[in-house]
């Protein structure tokens, strides 16, 4: 084509480097895609399959045996249930934490933010110091205090460890929500005569929506995968998905069983994965909007 | 006549700054009283101060003959208008009406008759069901206007209420506002930096620099008769013209003389017995007429700088000595840059002001 005087709307080009970015971005999806594939595939293959050692290879035939055995029947030591004690447990320990520190948190940000009691800066300023320090070190003073109180190996005392150490990232994220709310909306409700809770459920929570699904999503993942906490404060009888899925995996009578492993596996990670593909829309725009005001 | 807020030696100070010095006010049922400075001035914080929302180091508040400086802002008998309109975002424009009046727990009935009252008052009938982010400014000040109108108060404090507005909207709410006092005859306290706004609107103006009031007075009084050199600048556009002299009392006549000008003040209205000194005459576009010579008056021999046409009326700059003077002409004007005037100077209505800044 002849050179033309600019008029209309630019040709397309393609340049080298537009080539090389969709390279690496293909190459990117296959990093990250392979792994998942090759589970998905070995999960659905017998053992007599497996033992050939063609990962890659697709299954003869579906066989979802793995996945009921894993489900149901695989062995942590000598107790062979499967992994669906601990996904009940998970769930009974993920909700109410989850549920707790989302509206803990949130009451925290707007008290910060929006009221300012006297001493707010330095409270705000302990509670993020909490949230960098790494949680190991509160382990052992944690194991002593819950079993003073009798909150030691049991759900309630799971649950306040995972409240507890949610609340600094929590109401950081609510403080930093609430802090681009306009005062004069909370002076104008106030010479409606509303007070400190009114303001908060009937103005202040329902502006929150797209914060509070962020941060339910950033705590229902973050408590889902928790596997130090749960083994060490939730008891044997009440070990989360993940502590049970590692029992699994690590026991061994003969040959190892991968297929039941990959299947225990798929299992542990399907719930936060269908919650990021369920509310994917919602979570980009929470974090969209807490970039742009926080 | 009992005052409908009563401000009794009001302080308000951060630690060592002090926002607000000791200050008392009485504002009249039905007035209309207009807080007019420069941002930082501190007439906000009284407004604050007067609606509950800002705490205070001392002094009173009363409201309608009671005691109310220890009370919330809900029991004080106040509805509020906001800057930022501060609607509840998430809630209907009937939500936002009704919600104080829910708070308050009145009967379901009674608050579906304010509202509709209201709506029809501000012509908000058709946009009930609406959310605030589906309203234009204008809209949504309304809205805010009637959410305070709906408390059926006897005060409503405005904080700006239209400076988020353009230009044409603010001078419809503007006459709207006017009107609904004039309606309903309420006490309002206005707050804004907008002279005009408080020129056309206020009963009274209390003018504010730094925490203190400069003059608390009528919109005629402030700009006929300003108490000060501040208050004299701040009100009035194109702002007033000032020229540095001295008072002369020798020979029996008294006069202000500087460089060209040399004015007899037999006819000036003295607030204290004149004595010889420094002072600062200040005198308005509008009180200079162009046939001063004819008229007998002193007058300001120079040329023009630039006219300045407005349609109805003109503004002319001209040169006298090293300063620049303004000058309001009524009609078309047929001067041009360069050509030379003689205006004459209306003492009767000219200000004088003192060392310290204050009128003479």
């Amino acid at each position: 084509m002849s050179p033309r005087s600019p008029n209309g709307p630019m040709p397309a080009h393609i340049t080298v480097g537009r080539v090389g970015l969709y390279v690496f971005l293909l190459v990117a999806v296959l990093f990250f895609t392979l792994p998942l594939y090759i589970m998905v595939v070995t999960s659905l293959k017998t053992m007599d399959e497996i033992r050939l050692g063609q990962i890659f290879a697709l299954p003869a035939k579906l066989d979802v045996s793995a996945w009921v055995t894993a489900w149901s029947g695989a062995c942590m030591g000598t107790v062979c249930v499967g992994i669906r004690n601990g996904f009940w447990n998970s769930v009974a320990i993920t909700l109410p934490s989850v549920a707790l520190s989302v509206f803990m948190g949130a009451v925290n940000g707007y008290a910060l933010s929006l009221w300012r009691p006297r001493g707010a800066h330095l409270l705000f300023g302990l509670l993020l110091a909490g949230g960098l320090i790494p949680y190991q070190i509160y382990l052992y003073p944690m194991v002593r205090a819950l079993a003073t109180v009798g909150l030691y190996n049991s759900f309630a005392g799971i649950i306040l460890v995972h409240v507890i150490f949610g609340l600094p990232l929590v109401t950081l994220l609510f403080r930093n929500y609430f802090v681009s709310v306009p005062e004069e909306l909370c002076k104008a409700a106030r010479v409606d005569g509303a007070g400190f809770w009114r303001i908060f459920f009937e103005i202040m929570l329902p502006l929150a929506v797209p914060m509070v699904a962020v941060v339910s999503m950033l705590q229902f993942t973050g408590i889902w995968n928790d596997f130090l906490l749960g083994l060490v404060f939730a008891g044997r009888d009440n070990l989360p998905m993940t502590v049970q899925l590692n029992n699994i995996v690590n026991t061994t009578m003969g040959e190892r069983t991968y297929n039941v492993n990959m299947a225990a596996t798929i299992l542990t990670a399907l719930v936060p994965l269908a919650i990021y593909f369920l509310s994917g829309r919602w979570f980009v725009r929470g974090i969209a909007a807490g970039a742009v005001k926080g | 006549m009992q005052s409908a807020i009563s401000i009794n030696n009001l302080k308000i100070a951060y630690g060592n700054q002090t926002v607000i010095e000791e200050m008392s006010i009485d504002i009249a049922p039905k007035e209309f009283l207009v807080l007019l400075g420069p941002s930082g001035c501190g007439k906000s914080t009284l407004l604050n101060a007067i609606a509950g929302l800002q705490n205070i180091t001392a002094g009173e508040v009363w409201i309608s003959g009671k005691n109310v400086t220890w009370e919330e802002p809900k029991d004080r008998g106040i509805g509020m208008v906001f800057q930022s309109y501060a609607l509840y975002p998430r809630m209907s424009v009937r939500k936002n009406l009704s919600f104080g009046l829910r708070v308050a727990g009145l009967p379901k009935l009674e608050i579906e008759a304010r509202v509709s009252r209201i709506a029809a008052l501000l012509h908000l009938d058709t946009l009930l069901d609406r959310r605030p982010a589906e309203l234009s400014g204008g809209q949504r000040q309304r809205v805010a206007i009637g959410r305070a109108l709906v408390r059926e108060v006897d005060v409503f404090l405005f904080d700006e209420p239209l400076s988020n507005l353009d230009a044409k909207l603010r001078n419809e709410l503007r006459v709207e506002i006017k009107k609904l006092h004039q309606r309903l005859g309420n006490t309002m306290i206005y707050v804004t930096h907008d002279q005009v706004e408080a020129l056309t609107l206020a009963d009274r103006i209390a003018i504010m620099r730094d925490g203190v009031i400069q003059q608390l007075a009528s919109p005629a009084e402030i700009y006929h008769r300003p108490a000060n050199l501040f208050v004299a600048a701040f009100i009035g556009a194109p702002a007033m013209n000032f020229i540095e002299g001295r008072i002369n009392t020798d020979g029996g006549s008294i006069t202000f003389e500087s460089k060209g000008l040399r004015a007899d003040l037999g006819n000036y209205g003295f607030e204290t017995p004149p004595a010889a000194g420094p002072a600062t005459l200040g005198f308005r576009p509008d009180h200079l007429v162009l046939d001063g010579i004819a008229r007998g008056l002193p007058t300001l021999s120079g040329h023009v700088s630039v006219v300045e046409p407005m349609g109805s009326e003109a503004v002319l700059w001209f040169d006298w000595f090293d300063q620049t003077l303004s000058l309001r002409l009524m009609g078309d004007v047929t001067l041009k840059p360069g050509d030379a005037l003689a205006p004459g100077l209306d003492m009767t209505k000219a200000s004088l002001f003192g060392a310290e800044g204050s009128r003479l």
